[in-house]
C-alpha cells in the first residue's frame, strides 16, 4: 500500500552536487524542495574524521564510501551478442552514495571544457569533412555553447573556491594559465596549489620541449576560502587521501564544504536519506511528471507528490529511472532510434611510469592531493591538427600525482618480483624516486552507435526492477589517440630524466575490472533534435517538460577532461533557465 | 469557566497599563525575550509550540520542567494579572505567593526596569494559547518545599532595579544593564556556592556546568576576554565566531536563539561593559614537566596539528587558535577535555553557516595521552596554564560517559 504525503513544489532525486545546486536555486526562488536520496547522511563533523579519514584499506580498497553492488549492481558486456553478467565489486568506476554523492570522493580536478567540444560534430566535419569521422560515431552538438556556459562555470568555480592560474580573461592570454581554455570573465578564485618536485620537473622538462604547461585548476585549495553562500573552506594539507575519501580538513570543495550547510537551514528544505526512488510518476497524458514513487529503510513505499521533478542521481540511475518510467523512447541500436540509453561514453585513461635514479631524485610523492599537478592541454580536443593521425580528440597530459598511498602507490621496475623480499628492496629503491600517475594522458571518450545502455533482461534488483546494462567496448579512434597521447607523455618523463620510461597505454577490450575513473557519461543526452537526445538544451525532458535531467548523463560526448565542472556549470544553468523562464510559464522551455 | 473569561489577553491587561494596540510594546518586548534567552527554558526543542514550557531545566539539585508561559489561562499565564507577572519575574514570587526556584533567572531579572517587564508580558499576550499542563516541580525533599526558597532568598538575592553607574558612559550602562539583568551572563559564568548561589565576589570568572566550563569572561589578559577587542567579542557573539575563536556547547545554544539575534548596538555595549573589568589578578600557574611537554608535543602533531597548525594559530573560520587563546587556558580544563574527548560542533550561524567541528579523540587517545596533549596546549606558544592530570582527565571521561546530549 503506497501511502500518500503533501505536495511539494519540486521533488529532487539525488543530493549530490547537482541535487544540492539545484536545491539551493530553487530555494531561493521560493520553492518548497524536498530532496530524496538513497544513501545515508555524511558530514564532515561526523563522517570524515581526521583521526580516521586516511584509512587506505578501509576506504581504497574496501569501498567505504560507495554504492554496495548488492544494493545495486549493473550488467556489463563489450558487444551486442555477448550475455551481460553482473558486477560484483566496482572496478572500473566507482559508484557515489549518500549525502554529497560522487561529489564526496572526487578528486576535485575542475575543468572547463573547451569551446569546440560543445559544437564538437560541426567544428570537426566542417575543419576535416564528414567522411573524417567514422561511420559509426554518434557525436554530436550540444545545443548549448561555451558562452553561455561560461557565467554558470564561474558560478560553480566560486562555490568551489577553485585554486588554479587563468589562461584567458577575456579573450586576452594570460602566462602560466592555459592558453588552450575559452575566454573566462574573472581570475580562479584562489591562486593555483604549491607543486611538489615531480610536478615541478614536468613542468620544466615540458616548457623545454616548447609546450605550455599551467597548474591544474583544483578543488583542493591552495587557502582559506570564504564562498559567496559564506561557506567557508579550509587550505589543503597534502595529505593525498582526495579520491575514494572524504576530506577530513574541510578543504576539498564538496557539496559538504559549500553549499550543505545553507540549505540545511532553510525552513522550506528537507531531505530524506536512506530513501531510494522507485519512479517518476506520470499522469495519464504520460506527458507530465505528478511526482515520484519512493522506499524507505523500513521497506515502506511512499508516493511524493510534486509540480517539479529534477533527476540528480549518478548518471546510470538517470538513465535506469527514465527507462523504468517509460520516459521517453529506449535506444535500439539496431536502427539508431530512440533517446534514452545512447551516447554512453566513459574516459580514456593511460599512462606512463618513469623510473627516475634515486641517488639524485626524490620526489616525495605523498605530499600530494586529488587534484595538484602540472598539465599542458596542447593535445587536447581539437588544439591540434588531426588531419594526418588517424583519429579524433585527445585529452590533457600532466604530472598528477595524486597519491604516495602505501597500499596502492608502490610501482616497480618490469621484471621484479611480485612479492618477498626482492620486491621490498625494489619497492625501497623506487618509492621516491617514481612518477607513478595513474592518469596521467586523460583521453577523451566519443560516442558511437554500439555503446550504450539498455534494461537488462535477466538480473534484477531487490524490487524487481531490471538493473541497468552496459554494452561498451573501445574503439580504433581511441585505442590510437590513447597511444599517440601516451607517447607525447613518455617524451616528457624521459626529458624530465627518467633512467627507465614503461608505457601503458590503453588496451582493448573495455576492462570493467579496470579503474578508469568516475566518469561515466551519456544516455540521456542534452541537445537540439527530440529524435536524438533526451532533454533540450535547459536538461528539460523533451517528452515531460516538468522533468529536468542533470549531471553527466546529458553529455553527448566525452571530452578529454574530468567532467565535473561542466555537470557543476550545467546545473548552475539549467537552474536559472528554471528560475528565470520555467516557473513563469511552467511548459516546454525549447518547441522542436 | 472563570479562567476562561480572564484569560482573554484583553481583559486582563487594559487595567495595568498594557495596550495591546501598541506595537512599539509588544515589539520591544519580543526584542526582550530575545534577549532573555526565554525561549531556551520555556520552549520544548522540536516541539512547534514557541513558550508552552516542558523542557527540563538541568541544575545541579535535581532537574525542574520550564512551565508554560503562553496565555493559556489553564495551564499558561493567561489568568494572571500583570502585578503577578512582574512580581515572578523581579521577585520570585508566582502566583499565590509561592516561591520560584533560582532556576528562573530572577535573581537578574529583578534589575528589569518595570516597562521592560510590562513589555515582555505585552508580547507574551501574542503568542497563541497552548494548553500544555507541566508539572514544573520535580525536585526531591526537603527542596520540593517551596517554601523553603524564602530562606535562600533571604539568604543570597538582592532584589532591586539596575541602578546606573555615575561617571559610566550610557553605553557602559547599557552593558551592565544586560549583563546583570535580562542577558544573566552570570547565570552560568559565575562561579556558584554550594547551594547554587552565585559567588558575588567572583562574578563571572567561570562555573563549570552540564559537562562544560562557562569560560571567565572578565577581561583578564590570559583567561578572560583581554585578547579580544570589542568588535571580537560583537563578531563572537552575533556569529559564533571571530578571528580566533568559535562558539561550541551551551553557548551554541545561546547563540543561536539570543545573541547572534541581538542588535550590535547592544552587543558592543555588552563588550564595553564586560572589558571594563579585569576580575582579580590569577595566580602564575604551576609550570609542567618537560616529559609531560614532550609527549604532548608528540600527540599535538600527530592529531591536532592537521587543522590547529604547527604554530597553533588554527585558520580563521574553520578551526580556533589555541595560541593565545582564554578558552585553553580557563583554570578549570573541562571545556577543553571535553572537546578533545568527545569533539565539540561550532555555532552554525546565518552569518557563519559553515559550523566546522572537532571530532572526538577520546577512543583512540587513553587518559596519559590526552593530560599530556592538554597540558601542551595549555603551555605552548606563550600559554601559561596549569598542568591537567591523568586523574582528572579519567574523571571527565567517567562524566562525560554519563551524559547523553
Amino acid at each position: 500500500m503506497v501511502q500518500k504525503l503533501p505536495r511539494k513544489d519540486a521533488a529532487i532525486i539525488g543530493l549530490g552536487w547537482t541535487g544540492s545546486i539545484l536545491a539551493h536555486e530553487l530555494l531561493g526562488a521560493g520553492l518548497d524542495v524536498v530532496a530524496i536520496e538513497r544513501g545515508p547522511w555524511r558530514d564532515t563533523a561526523t563522517d570524515f574524521l581526521i583521526s580516521y579519514a586516511q584509512d587506505e584499506l578501509r576506504y581504497r580498497l574496501h569501498h567505504e564510501l560507495f554504492l554496495r553492488p548488492s544494493q545495486v549492481s549493473v550488467t556489463f558486456r563489450n558487444k551486442a551478442d555477448q550475455t551481460a553478467l553482473p558486477v560484483r565489486t566496482w572496478g572500473a568506476f566507482m559508484l557515489g552514495n549518500g549525502a554529497g554523492g560522487a561529489g564526496v570522493h572526487w578528486n576535485a580536478e575542475t575543468w572547463r571544457f573547451l569551446p569546440t567540444d560543445f559544437t564538437l560534430r560541426s567544428h570537426l566535419t566542417q575543419r576535416y569533412g564528414a567522411k573524417a569521422l567514422p561511420d559509426d560515431m554518434t557525436i554530436q552538438d550540444w545545443g548549448v555553447t561555451y558562452d553561455e556556459l561560461e557565467p554558470h562555470y564561474d558560478d560553480f568555480e566560486y562555490l568551489c573556491g577553485t585554486s588554479g592560474r587563468a589562461g584567458n580573461i577575456k579573450g586576452a592570454v594570460q602566462d602560466g594559465g592555459n592558453p588552450f581554455e575559452g575566454p573566462r570573465s574573472r581570475p580562479y578564485p584562489t591562486p593555483p596549489m604549491k607543486q611538489g618536485y615531480g610536478h615541478t620537473l614536468f613542468a620544466e622538462a615540458a616548457r623545454q620541449l616548447g609546450y605550455k604547461p599551467f597548474p591544474q585548476p583544483s578543488g583542493n585549495l591552495s587557502e582559506s576560502y570564504t564562498n559567496p553562500l559564506g561557506v567557508t573552506l579550509g587550505q589543503c594539507t597534502y595529505c593525498g587521501f582526495c579520491e575514494w575519501f572524504g576530506c577530513a580538513n574541510y578543504s576539498k570543495a564538496t557539496p559538504q564544504t559549500t553549499i550543505l550547510p545553507v540549505i540545511l537551514r532553510k525552513s522550506n528544505f528537507e531531505a530524506r536519506t536512506e530513501c531510494e526512488v522507485t519512479r517518476i510518476n506520470l499522469d495519464r497524458s504520460g506527458k507530465w511528471a505528478t511526482g515520484v514513487t519512493y522506499v524507505d529503510a523500513s521497506g515502506t513505499e511512499w508516493e511524493q507528490p510534486a509540480d517539479l521533478v529534477i533527476l540528480c542521481a549518478f548518471q546510470l540511475f538517470n538513465v535506469q529511472l527514465l527507462l523504468l518510467s517509460g520516459i521517453g523512447k529506449p535506444y535500439d541500436p539496431q536502427t539508431g532510434e530512440g533517446q534514452i540509453g545512447r551516447n554512453f561514453t566513459h574516459q580514456t585513461m593511460s599512462t606512463a611510469l618513469g623510473f627516475f635514479d634515486k641517488d639524485k631524485y626524490n620526489f616525495n610523492p605523498f605530499i600530494s592531493a586529488g587534484a595538484i599537478g602540472m598539465c599542458i592541454d596542447e593535445f587536447n580536443g581539437d588544439n591540434f591538427d588531426h588531419s594526418s593521425l588517424g583519429f579524433v580528440g585527445g585529452g590533457y597530459i600532466g604530472q598528477i600525482q595524486t597519491n604516495g598511498r602505501p597500499i596502492e602507490t608502490t610501482a616497480v621496475p618490469p621484471g621484479t618480483p611480485a612479492w618477498g623480499s626482492k620486491w621490498k628492496q625494489a619497492l625501497r629503491d623506487n618509492y621516491l624516486s617514481t612518477i607513478n600517475c595513474g592518469a596521467a594522458c586523460h583521453g577523451s571518450f566519443y560516442s558511437y552507435r554500439d555503446v550504450y545502455l539498455d534494461l537488462d533482461p535477466t538480473y534484477k534488483d531487490r524490487f524487481g526492477r531490471p538493473l541497468m546494462r552496459m554494452t561498451i567496448d573501445f574503439h580504433d579512434n581511441e585505442l590510437q589517440m590513447s597511444a599517440w597521447l601516451t607517447d607525447k607523455y613518455a617524451e616528457i618523463l624521459q626529458k624530465m630524466g627518467a633512467r627507465q620510461v614503461v608505457k601503458q597505454p590503453r588496451k582493448g577490450p573495455y576492462d570493467v575490472t579496470q579503474y578508469q575513473t568516475s566518469h561515466l557519461c551519456g544516455g540521456a543526452i542534452m541537445g537540439s533534435d527530440p529524435g536524438s537526445s533526451a532533454v533540450n538544451r535547459y536538461l528539460q525532458s523533451w517528452d515531460v517538460p516538468n522533468l529536468f535531467v542533470q549531471g553527466a548523463s546529458t553529455f553527448p560526448q566525452n571530452a578529454g577532461y574530468n567532467p565535473t565542472g561542466t555537470v557543476g556549470a550545467l546545473a548552475f544553468w539549467s537552474a536559472a533557465a528554471i528560475r528565470s523562464q520555467y516557473l513563469k510559464n511552467p511548459g516546454p522551455l525549447v518547441h522542436a | 469557566m472563570l479562567g476562561a473569561v480572564l484569560g482573554t489577553p484583553a481583559a486582563a491587561v487594559f487595567a495595568a497599563g498594557i495596550d495591546s494596540q501598541n506595537f512599539n510594546q509588544i515589539e520591544r518586548g519580543r526584542y526582550l525575550t530575545i534577549v532573555g534567552d526565554c525561549a531556551a527554558c520555556h520552549t520544548l526543542p522540536g516541539s512547534g509550540h514557541a513558550f508552552a514550557g516542558g523542557r527540563s531545566i538541568e541544575t545541579p539539585f535535581g532537574n525542574l520542567l520550564a512551565p508554560n508561559v503562553t496565555p493559556d489561562p489553564q495551564t499558561g499565564i493567561g489568568a494572571w494579572t500583570d502585578e503577578e507577572f512582574v512580581d515572578a519575574l523581579t521577585k520570585g514570587i508566582g502566583r499565590d505567593g509561592t516561591h520560584l526556584y533560582p532556576a528562573m533567572p530572577y535573581t537578574y531579572y529583578t534589575k528589569l526596569t518595570r516597562d521592560d517587564v510590562l513589555a515582555i508580558r505585552a508580547y507574551l499576550n501574542t503568542i497563541p494559547a497552548v494548553h500544555h499542563d507541566v508539572k514544573a516541580d520535580q525536585l526531591p525533599f526537603p527542596l520540593s518545599i517551596r517554601t523553603s526558597m524564602s530562606i535562600w532568598n533571604a539568604l543570597f538575592f538582592t532584589p532591586g532595579p539596575f541602578v546606573a553607574a555615575a561617571g559610566k558612559s550610557a553605553q557602559w550602562n547599557r552593558g551592565a544593564y544586560l549583563v546583570q539583568g535580562p542577558g544573566h551572563c552570570g547565570m552560568c559564568h559565575s562561579p556558584k556556592n554550594f547551594l547554587g548561589a552565585d559567588k558575588t565576589d567572583e562574578a563571572l570568572q567561570g562555573y563549570v556546568l552540564q559537562g562544560w566550563f562557562a569560560p571567565n569572561i572578565t577581561n583578564d589578559p590570559r583567561v578572560g576576554l583581554g585578547a579580544w577587542s570589542d568588535n571580537d567579542i560583537v563578531a563572537y557573539l552575533k556569529t559564533g565566531h571571530n578571528k580566533t575563536g568559535a562558539a561550541t556547547g551551551l553557548m551554541s545554544e545561546t547563540l543561536s536563539l539570543s545573541t547572534s539575534r541581538m542588535s550590535d548596538e547592544d552587543l558592543k555595549a555588552i563588550a564595553i561593559y564586560l572589558k571594563d573589568d579585569s576580575g582579580p589578578v590569577q595566580a602564575a600557574p604551576p609550570a609542567p614537566d618537560d616529559m609531560t611537554m614532550k609527549v604532548g608535543a608528540q600527540v599535538y602533531a600527530d592529531e591536532c596539528a592537521g587543522c590547529h597548525t604547527a604554530s597553533g594559530k588554527g585558520l580563521t573560520g574553520l578551526f580556533p587558535s589555541l595560541s593565545g587563546s582564554s578558552a585553553v587556558q580557563q583554570n578549570d580544563p573541562t571545556s577543553l577535555l571535553h572537546a578533545v574527548l568527545r569533539g565539540a560542533r561550532s555555532t552554525a550561524t546565518d552569518a557563519a553557516p559553515t559550523a566546522p567541528a572537532m571530532p572526538a579523540f577520546g577512543w583512540i587517545l587513553n587518559d596519559d595521552q590526552v593530560a599530556a596533549v592538554v597540558t601542551y596546549i595549555r603551555n605552548s606558544w606563550g600559554n601559561k596554564a596549569g598542568p591537567v592530570s591523568a586523574g582528572a582527565v579519567g574523571k571527565t571521561r567517567s562524566a562525560l560517559v554519563e551524559r547523553s546530549d
